[in-house]
């Protein structure tokens, strides 16, 4: 299963360049979809198999449709010639690469990261899908959080409504 | 023992995507376009919770709760694209731009 893994991490990341670096943002969009796909694919490989599929359906789906809707509603341009200001690409190269090395040098020092994948119980049938588990975790001990993003969804799409009619008051 | 996947393997990638969101968000200048970084960042935030859920196994099941808390940031993210993008096309229409160089007076 190790060079699924690198497949997939592969795809993530040369998806995740993608974004920063082509010029035109439709291709950066679909580059993004490329990435949530290896991304999703890490989560099934994990056993995570209803986040994998969420991330499909609400990253890839959705959300990345929502924005080659308003990239391509707002027709917006390549950008010009001169791509990147040199201190800004200097900046954001450090920035990163900064993170980078950070993440490996405190990975090489903790001994938390060594763990292999535990073994997961093969218990079989209904109720020990992970999806079930999930499930009764928000309607029980998450019921309020569950609420609360009901009650966020909602005032989002009324935010959405009054932000994009013709007269901001 | 043939698969010899570590947790070192996924905070790695998760960590190398954040940053290279962060590149994003920080050398792009179409607005859109930071947006969509800004969204992969929290996509590989996302990698970290998931991974750590299914290296700490107790009674042959992985922790839940970060796939109830990975549920809730999707959700959060999906609201939060819904009224960005909203906020983005109010701008267009009063600037006529989403270059974050050319937005650059509070007042228009």
């Amino acid at each position: 299963m190790t060079f699924l893994f690198y497949i997939f991490a592969a795809l993530a990341l040369v998806g995740g360049i993608g974004v920063v670096v082509n010029k035109n943002p439709v291709t950066s969009a679909f580059s993004m979809i490329v990435s949530f796909l290896g991304l999703a694919a890490l989560f099934i490989q994990l056993d995570a198999y209803l986040v994998g599929v969420l991330q499909i359906l609400v990253y890839a789906g959705a959300i990345m449709v929502l924005f080659l809707f308003i990239i391509m509603l707002l027709d917006v341009q390549e950008e010009e010639k001169r791509r990147f200001p040199l201190i800004a690409a200097l900046g954001a190269a450090g920035v990163a690469g900064g993170i980078t090395i950070l993440i490996v040098t405190v990975l090489k020092r903790s001994h938390i990261g060594d763990a292999t994948i535990p073994k997961l119980a093969t218990a079989e049938g209904p109720g020990n899908s992970d999806v079930h588990r999930i499930g009764e975790l928000l309607f029980s001990q998450y019921w309020f959080p569950v609420l609360m993003v009901a009650v966020l969804l909602l005032v989002a799409t009324v935010g959405a409504v009054v932000l994009s009619k013709k007269q901001l008051r | 023992m043939e698969s010899a996947l570590t947790l070192n393997h996924f905070l790695f990638v998760s960590g190398v995507l954040f940053a290279v969101g962060l590149a994003g968000v920080l050398i792009r200048r179409n607005l859109i376009v930071i947006f969509m970084c800004l969204e992969l960042m929290l996509a590989a935030a996302n990698l970290t919770l998931v991974a750590f859920s299914r290296f700490n196994v107790q009674e042959g099941q992985p922790a839940y709760d970060g796939h109830v808390l990975l549920f809730f940031i999707i959700t959060v993210a999906a609201a939060e694209v819904a009224v960005g993008l909203a906020i983005i096309v109010a701008l267009f229409r009063s600037r006529e731009t989403t270059d974050v160089t050319k937005i650059n007076s509070m007042k228009f």
